[in-house]
């Protein structure tokens, strides 16, 4: 079993196998977790799609399962693991990130208040926002 | 400050979002009880706000307007680091510091109004030329920090508390310019704030550098 950490939030994958270099997941979960799906053309995610390494298409994707660590690095994106491999963060590359802002379009997310209700900063649109941190530290 | 704020501005389409940079469960809760906001208070556990804005200590602010556009990216949010320049053996202030502090509360939040008062004519609303100029690099090793800083957390709520320290070490080794890492992985004092002699040769480290990064904004200290 593998808990994987991903934009999407937290996922634990019970037919997920990991070793220091590998991470085997079940297709539907890899999807659930990413949005990536193995298709003929290659691995895709909405209207992107990238092509595998021409002859080692199976490092990628076999048998119904998607090895999301090899994917994440023919993407270039960071992925880090515990010592045991159990868990795992597979991140956006900071080129994507840097992208992102650069749009200038604030990056949406989803965060819970201190009685657990989940806000949207995309649910205030029409209002002028001051996004402001704190903490107890 | 802000529920001040907040309440003055609050039906001229202005709202504030407070995200408590926070990974230990139920350390904001007193501070959110003792101020009652009547705005959103959010807990970012695993500090997505660093890898989505750049954040990297707090207060931090974005200015976000009525179309979800970065009027102004991350930066600090009225505050004057005064702190640093206490005699630490009697706690007093050099007399200036009040003062400073003071006029970096107020200028920052006197460009809030007029913001919300002017919108994009305010002379503190970037243009996007301006705003990608400000905004902070968001860089490889920024985002593989962050990735460890939300592995640490994961291991150390998940019964791995001394992997997840490591983690946490780790990244702040690799984005060490993020207080927000840093002290929470920092050990706190009496009074839970992460101010143990550990932060303080790390702040006496900066030398000239600054705690809160410049603010370009006419009047801030």
């Amino acid at each position: 079993m593998v808990t994987l950490l991903t934009d999407a939030g937290e996922f634990t994958v019970p037919g997920a196998e990991a070793s220091s270099t590998t991470l085997w997941v079940p297709a539907r979960d890899a999807e659930a977790a990413t949005g990536w799906v193995a298709k003929p053309e290659g691995l895709c995610r909405g209207p992107v799609c990238v092509p595998a390494p021409a002859g080692r298409e199976r490092e990628l994707a076999d048998g119904g399962r998607i090895d999301l660590a090899a994917l994440w690095r023919h993407l270039g994106q960071p992925a880090v693991h515990s010592e045991r491999g159990h868990v795992w963060v597979l991140a956006q590359s900071a080129r994507d990130r840097a992208a992102a802002l650069a749009s200038l379009e604030a990056p949406d997310f989803t965060l819970p208040d201190s009685t657990g209700r989940m806000h949207r900063l995309s649910d205030h649109r029409g209002k002028k926002v001051l996004l402001v941190t704190w903490a107890s530290w | 400050m802000w529920q001040a704020l907040y309440e003055e501005l609050g039906d001229r389409g202005f709202v504030v979002i407070a995200v408590a940079m926070d990974s230990r469960e139920g350390d904001p809760l007193p501070w959110i009880e003792a101020a009652r906001p009547t705005y959103p208070t959010l807990i970012d556990r695993e500090h997505r706000l660093a890898e989505l804005y750049g954040i990297v200590n707090v207060p931090q602010a974005v200015w976000i307007d009525e179309a979800g556009r970065i009027v102004r990216p991350a930066e600090p949010a009225g505050a004057y680091e005064g702190f640093r320049r206490m005699n630490r053996a009697t706690r007093e202030m050099p007399e200036d510091v009040a003062r400073l502090t003071a006029q970096a509360k107020a200028t920052y939040l006197d460009a809030i109004r007029d913001w919300v008062r002017a919108g994009d004519r305010s002379e503190h609303a970037f243009t996007a030329e301006q705003a990608r100029v400000h905004l902070p690099a968001l860089t490889a090793d920024v985002v593989t920090a962050q990735a460890m800083f939300r592995l640490g957390q994961f291991l150390l709520g998940h019964g791995a508390g001394a992997e997840g320290q490591r983690w946490i070490r780790e990244a702040s080794r690799l984005q060490p310019d993020s207080w927000c890492i840093w002290r929470q992985g920092a050990g706190v004092n009496e009074t839970g704030l992460a101010a143990l002699p550990d932060f303080w040769e790390r702040v006496d480290a900066l030398g000239a550098a600054r705690y809160y990064a410049p603010v370009d904004m006419k009047g801030m200290p």
